[in-house]
């Protein structure tokens, strides 16, 4: 399934990618085409949307209509795109920059509307296309062309935030952990309501590199070995856990309204009105 | 009601906006509160449940933009209403409607600026920020309703105009126009035409979203049926795939700009009064259009030979017509309500053929006939004798200024 996957899904004459060797983005795109696979949906049927980025040219590299948009702004267009055609499956691509500075404001009312659209976020702790400045996801401390004396930003919890603001699904994977990640991106595209994944991505180049975090295998390592399960890290103290990536569903809602099928329901009941008046 | 009561309404120019919209076959709206546009979403929000269509009040402009690019590749008309400082938050949405060529329309209602300036006052202050207002060399069409049934009218021909060259198209209002109520004839209103976008008629797997065509507007497949299409304000080549190519960027730039070019007879649209025998012409639009005209009419009555022009669409701007009228005319007088906007395209358009008097107001209010008036009555007296001068002396006046020049 899993090769058959990436040759369907993916537009194989748009390839090479941009991507620097090493990159974390192409193992989440695939995650994602394996998962689009896995749930069997009518390619025809999906749209991928995407901001501006690294993470965002896959977009242009996957076989479907896809829609390459403004920095931070793939939500608003994924919004429109879902509101106007509600049986398409939407997905949106974003990166750490897109969903979380310039486009941070879309993410939680996407979300506390609920709309059901997925966001994948890969999460590489870097804006990787300008050449590594740093992002909100920039873990403090950590160097970047902006930050030479290590950053004293601190960072996002992506994914508290966007459970806080209402969306039905939310969980987070490593490129390490591919398989689970699969899974978990076809959880939240078959979970009707707003769901986000972030993927934490590595970044060699930019990242890793100023850093000294070695190879993009020691990266992948790294997320090994400090990936922390949701059901243990339930057990462990916040100090335990300062270092870690907790992984795997961190929420999952069920009877949570879902925007398009509130508007929709609401145009019925509007228009019933109006029949009753005349 | 009786007789021929029934066929009137009493309506305002926002709310004829959205009434055109809505006949124009506009589904979606997205929008975020502002004044003096927000009777526009008001209205609609009402209005597109009872149509089916969609209104989504968003969390900002950039996303009521981003969102109505959304819908319309989804294959709906969409449109989204906003003043001045929710306009400048649009721009760089709008630079890229234009580039990936997503039909929609945009309603600006200027208001007295810069910044918040003052959200209640009318002004026309956006004029410039309608044409050049996102970054790059763009084409653009922007309109300029007077009335109130005229802004019923312009805002179908927006969408018309939208759908059959696939580009953004800005309604361009002011406070004054989009706030007036007047008597508007429904059965006129209902005479509608409506343009719908080219759909391919291409086999899927041959399908150049971007690809040149007779017009220079390729079809727009829709998000959803089977095209799998790529769509990005990168620079693409006719596959809609991105290119660094500078042949490529070439030919996507130039068919861009030139399908606008071939549209532009159709472009040159406007109203005119007492124009045969002028001496003396008012250029007006919008608002300003209004007192303009009474005072244009009040100086026919004083025996002025004085007519008014008013361009119904801004950008592309009338160039050809106002030089062959600048061209058997003395002087053009251009009231604006900013400090000379569209004079500056009146004064490049006239190439020296006649005077061209600015005629600015800046502090929030719409401007009196009697203040244009006078501007007319010294125009017209000043005028006759610099008329009868051969033609060859302008010519003359011209080459010693650059002889001067270059001997200094």
């Amino acid at each position: 399934m899993s090769q058959l996957a990436v040759k369907t899904h993916l537009r194989e004459e748009r390839l090479r990618h941009i991507w620097c060797p090493g990159c974390g983005n192409g193992i989440v795109m695939g995650a994602i085409a394996r998962a689009i696979d896995k749930l069997g949906l009518n390619p025809d049927q999906t749209a991928i949307v995407s901001g501006i980025g690294c993470s965002s040219r896959a977009s242009g590299y996957m076989d479907f209509d896809t829609l390459h948009t403004t920095h931070g702004r793939a939500i608003p267009f994924a919004t429109g795109l879902k509101l106007a055609r509600p049986e398409l499956n939407v997905i949106v691509i974003t990166g750490d920059g897109d969903a979380a500075a310039i486009g941070g404001n879309h993410l939680i009312h996407a979300a506390r509307r609920n709309i059901d659209i997925t966001v994948v976020c890969f999460n590489n702790n870097i804006y990787g296309m300008t050449s590594g400045q740093y992002s909100p996801l920039t873990p403090r401390g950590m160097k970047a062309t902006t930050a030479p004396y290590g950053t004293i930003d601190r960072s996002f919890d992506l994914c508290r935030l966007v459970g806080a603001a209402g969306a039905s699904y939310v969980a987070r994977g490593t490129a390490y952990h591919v398989r689970q990640l699969i899974n978990l991106i076809a959880n939240a595209i078959a979970k009707k309501g707003f769901s986000f994944v972030e993927a934490v991505s590595q970044c060699p180049t930019y990242y890793g590199r100023r850093n000294h975090l070695g190879s993009a295998v020691d990266m992948l390592r790294w997320q090994k070995e400090h990936a922390v399960p949701v059901k243990a890290a339930a057990n462990m103290t916040p100090e335990e856990l300062e270092d870690k990536i907790v992984i795997g569903e961190l929420q999952n809602l069920s009877g949570q309204p879902e925007y398009v099928s509130e508007y929709y329901r609401l145009v019925r009941e509007v228009q019933h009105q109006h029949a009753a008046l005349r | 009601m009786s007789g021929k009561d029934r066929f009137y309404r009493l309506m305002q120019g926002d709310e004829a906006c959205a009434e055109g919209a809505l006949a124009a076959g506009m589904r979606f709206f997205a929008g975020y509160p502002i004044t003096p546009a927000s009777e526009i979403a008001e209205y609609l929000s009402q209005r597109l449940p009872e149509e089916g269509g969609v209104f989504i009040q968003m969390e900002d402009e950039i996303a009521s933009m981003g969102a109505i690019i959304g819908a319309s590749l989804g294959g709906m008309k969409s449109m989204t209403a906003t003043s001045g400082p929710g306009f400048s938050l649009m721009q760089e949405n709008l630079g890229y409607a234009s580039m990936a060529e997503v039909p929609c329309v945009v309603v600006d209602v200027q208001r007295l600026g810069p910044s918040t300036g003052s959200p209640t006052a009318p002004a026309q202050g956006d004029v410039m920020q309608a044409r050049w207002g996102t970054h790059g060399d763009h084409a653009v069409v922007v309109l300029s309703p007077s009335s109130v049934k005229e802004v019923y009218q312009l805002t179908v021909k927006a969408f018309n105009i939208a759908e059959e060259l696939r580009l953004p198209v800005v309604l361009l209002m002011d406070e004054v126009v989009a706030h007036m109520r007047e008597r508007v004839d429904m059965r006129e209103l209902a005479q509608v035409e409506v343009v719908d976008r080219k759909r391919p008629a291409t086999p899927k797997d041959s399908y150049l979203p971007y690809g040149p065509d007779r017009d220079d507007v390729p079809a727009l497949a829709r998000f959803g049926d089977g095209y799998h299409f790529h769509v990005t304000g990168l620079f693409h080549d006719s596959t809609g795939f991105p290119t660094g190519n500078p042949k490529e960027i070439e030919r996507q730039i130039a068919r861009q700009h030139r399908k606008l070019e071939r549209y532009r007879p159709y472009l040159c649209i406007g109203d005119e009064e007492a124009l045969e025998d002028a001496e003396v012409v008012v250029l007006a639009y919008g608002g300003s259009a209004r007192p303009a005209l009474a005072a244009v009419r009040q100086g026919r009555r004083e025996g002025l030979r004085v007519g008014l022009i008013r361009p119904t669409v801004l950008w592309p701007f009338p160039e050809e017509t106002i030089y062959a009228l600048a061209t058997r005319v003395q002087s053009i007088i251009v009231p604006e309500m900013n400090l000379g906007q569209l004079a500056l395209e009146v004064e490049r358009s006239v190439k020296g053929e006649c005077r061209v008097t600015r005629l600015p107001k800046v502090n929030g209010e719409l401007f009196t006939p009697e203040e244009i008036l006078a501007v007319i009555r010294k125009e017209a007296l000043s005028c006759p004798s610099w008329r009868l001068r051969p033609i060859y002396e302008k010519k003359d006046y011209a080459i010693s200024g650059v002889q001067a020049v270059a001997t200094a």
